[in-house]
């Protein structure tokens, strides 16, 4: 059985830009930051938000040996491009939040937009990954389409 | 350390339009926002985004404006003003040539909210994306409909 997701990676073209940025604008905490010789001196570089302390998001850099110099130039390309997918980030408040991300020179990539599950807006980081900040509405679909239709 | 390459500047441009759609957009903005010419924004946008900055504003637009439509009882005219349009006849024809459909059709067909609506807005703005160079005409500048 399955329980948990524990660890998610984010490919980053640098690896000090992008612990400045999560941690220093995200607000979220460094669980791991250690370069290992065995490894090449690869930097096992991991964040996570403090509230929910058992999901850390491994920063890595695209290159060898993990990946042919090949791969890692479309990983940094395509990460340029925002093209590598987004992650959703939930917050209680979608306006303040982004009100303290902006009030920490955070650019939003997108300004809170109403939709119907809730109140969403979008950052990047130094690297051009996006992350969707969304704060969730519970709803009732076919409640509403009643209401409107008897409306 | 790696320098910041062309796509990283050109996609802040491409995150203002989808953060300022409904704005009267010029291309000197955009190309401000991605630190390049004009001259040279619009072609670079284009290779690397696979459409010209004015097609991805209006594909914005008219994303938005399906939206309205499907979840709110906001009049048409209403709703191509909401999202950045001047005129309604613009409007319709395109929101017709993207959709398939003219607005009124489009609510008709597809009014209320539905469990496409639970869908993030990044994936919805991402799958609703006409593929190739679409439908859209490319006016002389990406301002405007």
């Amino acid at each position: 059985m399955l329980d948990a997701v524990s660890h998610v990676g984010v490919w980053v073209h640098d690896q000090d830009a992008a612990k400045e940025f999560y941690t220093e604008k995200l607000g979220f905490e460094v669980r791991q930051d250690n370069t290992l010789p065995e490894f090449g001196n690869y930097r096992w570089l991991t964040v996570g938000p403090p509230g929910q302390p058992d999901v850390s998001i491994i920063l890595s850099i695209p290159g060898p040996p993990a990946v042919d110099a090949e791969t890692a130039e479309l990983l940094l390309k395509l990460m340029a491009r925002g093209a590598l997918g987004p992650g959703i980030i939930r917050t209680g408040d979608c306006r303040k939040t982004c009100a303290e991300l902006e009030a920490r020179g955070v650019e939003l990539a997108q300004q809170p937009d109403e939709r119907f599950y809730g109140i969403d807006a979008a950052v990047r980081d130094p690297s051009g990954n996006e992350w969707r900040i969304v704060q969730p509405i519970e709803y009732d679909i076919e409640a509403v389409k009643q209401q409107r239709s008897s409306g | 350390m790696n320098a910041t390459p062309l796509a990283r500047h050109l996609l802040r441009a491409r995150d203002l339009v989808d953060s300022r759609y409904p704005d009267p957009l010029d291309l000197e903005a955009l190309a401000r926002a991605a630190h390049v010419s004009p001259r040279h924004f619009s072609r670079s946008f284009r290779q690397t985004f696979g459409e010209t900055p004015h097609q991805y504003l209006l594909t914005r637009r008219i994303e938005r404006a399906r939206y309205l439509l499907r979840t709110t009882d906001m009049q048409v005219a209403q709703v191509c003003l909401e999202v950045g349009f001047n005129s309604v006849g613009s409007f319709t024809s395109t929101f017709r040539r993207h959709v398939g459909a003219s607005p009124t059709e489009y609510r008709r067909e597809n009014g209320g909210p539905s469990e496409a609506d639970r869908v993030p807005l990044c994936f919805v703005k991402a799958w609703t994306r006409l593929p190739g160079d679409g439908a859209f005409r490319e006016d002389s500048a990406p301002a405007g409909d």
